[in-house]
């Protein structure tokens, strides 16, 4: 437990970090800009997971932390999503 | 794998007030959850309604509150770095710029309601009810809820960050118990997670 | 905050005196034995209130036509009695109260992780306790939706429903701490030697039970917050006038409050879990089995709330998907019961009073079970949606689930607890009366509900009269019981006679420390070898 006390992120790994989330922020804008039809929804959301899994593991340190934690937050994803699937189940086939 | 640690100070356990904030997190998302999804049904029940009402948002402020809030990020993200280094000088200083850009995307935000205000638009007004579909009710209803709620945990997480400032500035959160500004950080990483979804779904989706 | 070196293992909490006195030395104590008799008392008065409330609804029912209340008051009292046995019974019930008390002592730990916190949610508590009190007392007129808050009724009714909102957003607030701190205690403070697979099965269930509280309860959190805005500002997200669509919360509401039965069930068969093998003196039988249809429970419990909705207009891929779903739940509650009859098998069996609850639970459970399959079928179920079999049904699981696990635990824990030993014979007498009582109240509604009586009506035809006189009688017997078994306890906790250290010869850590516990539990935290475990008799 005391060895993996703490995992210093040095400055610079945080900087590109954030280049890579402004990159594809404007990444997401410009192809919300293009018409893709329904296609557009979809395109910014694969940016913006992109981008949250981003912060997830290198802003909230799930990179660093032990691995239940990473475990846990997927489950967590997952179960949300199932709910999503299956409240569309009614209005999908309503 | 995690085993029961007896540490020296018995109620202090850093790997337990991560969890624990975790645990929190999860709880604010299954929260922003629930109106994810009744903004995916009603975006399903009602497309373009919804498109024309994003036309009425303006993107350029969206993205401006994007910038804002990830710099935010970084900012606090790279105090939890300074004070493991043991630089509390830059500790407080990376956390003051982070209020500070917490205060800037709040004023962006008030303008930003304010000029709906002022175009008649605020849940429940006539223009809104009399002269707009039951689509951009709903997508109005759902902006400011959403958007307000958002803005709610801006204010919380500020506040939440000014404790942790006091506590690295007299010394109590330091580089040994630095949890408090862990949990900071964490919070508001989770307000920018939030927004990351909020900002292409409500303003880029025409 | 005291530190260990300070707080003397000779005394235990009930005479401890901290840096407060008095009634402060309760309110003001991190300590979670003290917290959880805060839960135990002011549930107590909740409870009180809750079965006055429900007692008039038998009365009521005992005839035809207005008996002691017109439509509008019968509405609130359902409404009240919902909100105050839900909310503040039987969802706190067993977590708070023996989770708080015992899930640090089974597992070794001398507090949960987050003391304060785990105040603070009792504070909420009573915070919200006190806003659903007020709505009831304050504003013009009792809420008279039911405790489910159905939109668009919940904001076209005029009654004074935002502070029973508010109320129910607190308590889950409250809930929410209490599983949080749950989970980081048993991740973080089991006992040195104490693997997963070595806890006991009560903690077991907390953890599957503090998961469906973190991940569901916030998502009711925001329903009630729409519904409020939607009474004060008109957001139009559950108005039809608007745009919104009410079977929307419909769906958000249950997929809180669906989960919300595990959280209410899960702990109960935990408890039950502890019982059964302490008084047949064997290893319980299938201990990993136990714990898998816990988590299986907990995670599939989560997909099947649109079985309260099969009648509100889902597409039928939405009702074959939640009946299919809902029928996968009954395969693990089965497996509990067999673990539990095959743990009874070849033991040597001692039928004191926590054993008795725990044989009752089962065969209630079982009545509460099978009908749930009735409910759980589209077909019967489009039979007697909004009848009373539901009512029926949900009294058999919930009140039968959680209240006969309630007393079963509390008379097995009560000697560790309080020190003293409570009077068995009158607790039989109770249990007897209770028994008898719960059957003979319930029962009936299911055949009422079968033959078409529905629910929430002060009102109904002569022909279903016979029925409800019967139902009603087993009110009284039941309370009777109810009031026979609380008595006792109180009386017990005061001069009943001093209780061994471990009454039962149960195998756990908590019949380990001194009755009652000292502050901090445990001088040396106990440390578990290689051939320990929760049940090696």
């Amino acid at each position: 437990m005391e060895k993996e006390k703490h995992h210093i992120v040095p400055y610079k790994t945080y900087f590109y970090i954030l280049i890579s989330l402004l990159v594809l922020t404007f990444m997401s804008i410009g192809i919300t800009k293009i018409n893709l039809g329904g296609y557009s929804v979809l395109g910014a959301l694969i940016f913006s997971t992109i981008k949250s899994v981003l912060v997830l593991y290198w802003f909230m340190h799930l990179k660093f932390d032990q691995p239940f934690l990473r475990f846990m937050v997927g489950f967590v994803t997952l179960v949300f999503l199932a709910v999503i699937f299956i409240t569309f189940l009614d209005y999908y086939y309503r | 794998m995690e085993q029961v640690s007896q540490h020296a100070d018995p109620h202090y356990d850093q790997e337990a007030n991560k969890l624990g904030m975790w645990l929190f997190i999860f709880t604010e998302l299954l929260l922003f959850g629930g109106l994810f999804i009744v903004y995916s049904i009603y975006r399903f029940l009602n497309p373009e309604a919804f498109q024309l009402g994003a036309h009425e948002l303006n993107p350029t402020i969206g993205a401006i509150n994007t910038i804002i809030l990830l710099v935010s990020s970084m900012t606090i993200a790279m105090s939890t770095s300074s004070l493991q280094k043991k630089n509390k000088g830059l500790t407080v200083l990376l956390l003051e710029i982070t209020i500070m850009l917490a205060l800037v995307f709040l004023i962006n935000k008030y303008f930003e309601w304010g000029v709906k205000f002022d175009h008649g638009i605020w849940p429940g007004s006539e223009h809104l009810i009399n002269d707009m579909s039951r689509g951009e009710i709903l997508f109005f209803g759902l902006y400011f809820v959403m958007t307000g709620l958002h803005a709610l945990h801006i204010i919380v997480g500020m506040i939440i960050i000014i404790v942790a400032l006091k506590r690295v500035q007299n010394g109590t959160v330091n580089e040994n118990r630095s949890s408090l500004l862990d949990n900071a950080g964490l919070y508001w990483h989770l307000v920018d997670l939030i927004w990351i979804f909020l900002f292409p779904l409500f303003y880029l989706i025409h | 905050m005291q530190t260990a070196t300070q707080i003397p293992h000779d005394v235990n909490y009930l005479d401890y005196k901290g840096k407060y006195k008095g009634i402060f030395g309760w309110i003001f104590s991190t300590d979670h034995k003290r917290i959880a008799l805060l839960y135990m008392y002011s549930m107590m008065v909740m409870f009180v209130v809750g079965v006055a409330l429900g007692l008039a609804m038998k009365l009521e029912l005992i005839a035809p036509g207005q008996t002691i209340m017109g439509p509008q008051t019968y509405n609130s009292v359902f409404t009240v009695h919902g909100v105050i046995m839900i909310f503040m019974i039987v969802i706190p019930g067993l977590p708070a109260v023996f989770g708080n008390f015992m899930l640090p002592i089974m597992i070794g730990a001398k507090d949960v992780a987050f003391p304060k916190v785990n105040l603070l949610s009792w504070y909420f508590y009573v915070a919200g306790a006190l806003l659903v009190i007020a709505s009831v007392l304050f504003g013009n007129g009792t809420p008279d939706t039911g405790w489910t808050f159905y939109a668009p009724y919940s904001f076209k009714s005029g009654t004074n429903l935002l502070p029973a909102i508010f109320g129910a957003f607190i308590l889950g607030f409250s809930s929410i701490l209490t599983g949080l701190n749950f989970i980081v205690t048993i991740h973080r403070m089991r006992a040195p030697g104490m693997t997963w697979f070595k806890m006991p099965l009560f903690p077991w269930s907390l953890y599957g039970t503090a998961w469906i509280q973190l991940l569901a309860t916030p998502v009711v959190g925001i329903t009630l917050v729409l519904v409020a805005l939607e009474r004060i500002f008109g957001i139009g997200v559950f108005d039809p006038a608007l745009g919104g669509d009410p079977v929307l919360y419909q769906h958000l509401f249950w997929i809180y409050s669906h989960p919300a039965v595990y959280v209410m069930i899960l702990p109960a068969m935990g408890a039950i879990s502890e019982i059964i093998p302490t008084f047949s003196q064997k290893h319980i039988f299938g201990y990993r089995a136990i714990i898998a249809s816990t988590l299986a429970i907990a995670f599939v419990g989560y997909f099947v709330w649109g079985h309260h909705m099969f009648t509100s207009g889902m597409s039928g891929t939405a009702q074959y998907t939640f009946s299919v779903l809902t029928f996968l739940v009954a395969i693990p509650s089965a497996i509990k019961v067999f673990n539990w009859i095959s743990t009874m098998h070849k033991g040597s069996i001692n039928p004191e009073i926590p054993f008795l609850w725990a044989v009752s639970f089962i065969f209630v459970f079982m009545i509460g079970g099978f009908s749930g399959l009735v409910l759980g079928a589209l077909a019967t179920n489009v039979y007697v949606h909004d009848t009373a079999f539901v009512v029926a049904h949900f009294h058999f699981i919930v009140f039968g689930g959680v209240g006969f696990s309630f007393f079963g635990a509390i008379h097995y824990w009560f000697p560790k607890m309080f020190g003293r030993m409570y009077d068995k014979v009158w607790a039989k007498v109770g249990w007897a009366f209770f028994t008898v009582g719960f059957l003979t109240l319930y029962s009936p509604m299911f055949y009422l509900g079968m033959i078409g009586m529905p629910r929430r009506y002060y009102d109904y035809l002569p022909e279903f009269h016979a029925a409800n006189i019967l139902s009603s009688l087993g009110s009284w017997v039941m309370t009777f019981g109810l009031l026979i078994v609380v008595i006792n306890l109180f009386r017990s906790a005061k001069n009943g006679a001093i209780a061994e250290i471990n009454p039962w010869h149960g195998k756990t850590l908590e019949w380990t420390v001194a009755s009652p516990p000292p502050v901090e539990n445990f001088e040396e935290i106990p440390v578990y070898g290689e051939k320990d475990g929760p049940y090696e008799y």
